[in-house]
């Protein structure tokens, strides 16, 4: 997919006109008693954005999620999901919200049908037709009981009941775990034909290749802060590598190099800089072994952004 | 209405077995009445006369002998006990059960508010409790005509009303602690201690006149067989002291789901 037609704004695909954010928070705090969940976060999702939410484990990526779909309340700051205040209009809120948790469990004993049309039931709305479409599509068999299901297919029936009604706003919580590369292709897939057509997609993820390939922008969540928010071509340096190498070579070489690391018989480095410049460099110098590696982009941010990083 | 039929779906099996616990218990006692019948006169004066234990189950106000005493003893127990252990493990699993499931999160992500969901579940709740209290009910008269005796109509009815409101007294108070609890495990052993406490604080009652009061704090005062059945009526104090602690435990129950952290 091409860069350019990633995550555009719905007035840039539809010439439709939202004035509204998808999601806006400001100063969103929550505290655990002492310990911290979110700090002061500010974000800004704009309607028709494919949005990635990156963040390490711990880093308060889940809780800023529950905050916005009110299931924990905020401890200071405020927050809108599709221009209607988090705490007040909650049920309003998720009448538009499609949500996808990063576990998934469902009331034992039933089938996969059974739990669709509760959810249908609840939302109070016929989702047969596009719960038959996107089952197919996923490969899901709606007569199994859920408890019989993988730890995968049980994802899968999240995800239908998520996209069944086909909201507004996609909110999704480490959506890919427990599938396989095909079914994350399919899934993909629907999100983008949904994205094309206008819905919001906040991708939550600590998989940065998801995160490239798919969204627009994205935040970089970090001990409960938000330390970078740029298009993700920005964020993540594009062409940032992890090179790795036994050998011998000295750091002045390559001025450009971040993160330098040098154990006994490896060096380690991170490199942003012109690919054929690294490949000279390392050629005159005595490499016995070498790896260029695609970087975490928590290695990024943290080096090309630094800790105290502010909003971007 | 959605989550009431979903909530009576999921319950229907473990109602069904209660009920039929219970019933099947009460018919077996009932069938056991002519048989003892005949030896109850010498058993009854025994069972009177037992001082302390005879006033603490109700012996010494009830004849043993006849059908009325030895329903209001013997089925009045069954009913009692089963029933308030149903009832209180019934309340407290009600919201804590979604959270330890998981499933809370795929609930209230749903556009629901949270005294929609509680609502729902209070309202499923005292319509299993109404479920098995008829049906056990339809039971008991059936097995009382079965045997061939008169049918107490009254006291039975009566009787088993106050069972009804002891058991929503018990559920809702349950309903009440299970909204602060996140794991239903502990819950199912907060449920069974409550209703056992209960059942023995009337007891202790029953003992001494001292700790009469306790009748007071515990639905077993006024459900009491042995004093419905000899007085016609229950007490009209301690029902109402019941109602009240019903109610708490429901307000309880909306005013800390509404306000609970899902984590």
């Amino acid at each position: 997919m091409k860069q350019t037609e990633k995550g555009l704004h719905p007035r840039e695909k539809s010439g439709r006109v939202m004035s509204e954010n998808a999601i806006w928070t400001e100063n969103l705090t929550r505290y655990y008693g002492r310990v911290r969940g979110i700090d002061g976060l500010n974000l800004k999702v704009e309607p028709g954005e494919f949005f990635g939410f990156i963040g390490p484990n711990g880093a308060g990526k889940s809780t800023t999620i529950r905050t916005l779909l009110g299931l924990i309340a905020p401890s200071a700051g405020r927050g809108q999901v599709l221009g209607m205040d988090i705490v007040r209009d909650r049920k309003a809120i998720l009448a538009r919200v499609g949500y996808l948790p990063s576990e998934t469990a469902f009331y034992h004993g039933m089938r996969v049908r059974e739990i669709l049309k509760l959810s249908a039931d609840i939302r109070g709305k016929n989702c047969d037709a596009e719960a038959g479409r996107l089952c197919e599509r996923l490969q899901l068999d709606r007569e199994r009981k859920v408890e019989d299901l993988s730890f995968g297919n049980r994802r899968k029936v999240g995800i239908v009941c998520a996209l069944q009604y086909e909201p507004e706003l996609l909110i999704l919580d480490e959506p890919t775990g427990g599938l396989d590369p095909l079914m994350q292709h399919a899934f993909f897939s629907i999100l983008r034909e949904r994205n094309q057509r206008g819905t919001t997609i906040f991708l939550s993820s600590h998989v940065l290749s998801e995160i490239r390939r798919y969204c627009g922008r994205a935040a970089f969540i970090r001990e409960g802060r938000i330390i970078a928010c740029d298009a993700v071509e920005n964020l993540a340096r594009a062409g940032a590598r992890r090179v790795t190498f036994s050998g011998s070579l000295k750091r002045e070489a390559l001025p450009e190099a971040r993160d330098w690391k040098e154990t006994e018989d490896t060096v380690s480095f991170l490199y942003n800089g012109e690919m054929n410049r690294l490949i000279r460099t390392l050629a005159g110098a005595d490499i016995r072994e070498l790896t260029v590696a695609e970087p975490d982009l928590e290695e990024i941010v943290l080096h090309f952004y630094g800790k105290s990083g502010e909003d971007r | 209405m959605i989550l009431v039929r979903h909530e009576m779906r999921r319950a229907w099996k473990a109602l069904m077995i209660w009920t039929l616990a219970i019933g099947a218990f009460m018919a077996i006692t009932l069938f056991m009445y002519p048989e003892m019948k005949g030896q109850m006169d010498s058993v009854s004066a025994l069972f009177s006369s037992m001082g302390a234990f005879s006033s603490a189950f109700g012996l010494d106000t009830l004849d043993f002998g006849t059908l009325r005493g030895y329903y209001g003893i013997e089925c009045g127990n069954t009913l009692g006990i089963g029933g308030a252990l149903f009832a209180a493990l019934l309340g407290i699993g009600m919201l804590a059960g979604e959270e330890s499931s998981g499933t809370a999160e795929f609930l209230l992500t749903h556009p629901l508010n949270r005294h929609e969901v509680v609502t729902s579940k209070l309202a499923a709740m005292l319509m299993q409790l109404l479920i098995l209290n008829v049906s056990v009910l339809i039971m008991a008269f059936l097995s009382i005509m079965a045997i061939g005796e008169a049918v107490p109509w009254k006291e039975v009815i009566l009787l088993h009303t106050a069972y009804f409101l002891l058991q929503t007294e018990l559920a809702c108070i349950c309903l009440g602690l299970s909204a602060f609890l996140r794991k239903g495990g502990v819950g199912v052993g907060l449920g069974i201690g409550l209703a056992m406490i209960m059942y023995i604080l009337n007891i202790l009652a029953n003992l001494s006149g001292r700790a009469e009061f306790l009748k007071y704090l515990t639905p077993f005062g006024y459900a009491d067989g042995s004093e419905i059945f000899s007085r016609g009526a229950m007490d009209t104090g301690r029902l109402l002291t019941g109602l009240a602690m019903t109610c708490m435990g429901t307000v309880l129950a909306y005013w800390k789901y509404c306000r609970k952290d899902i984590l």
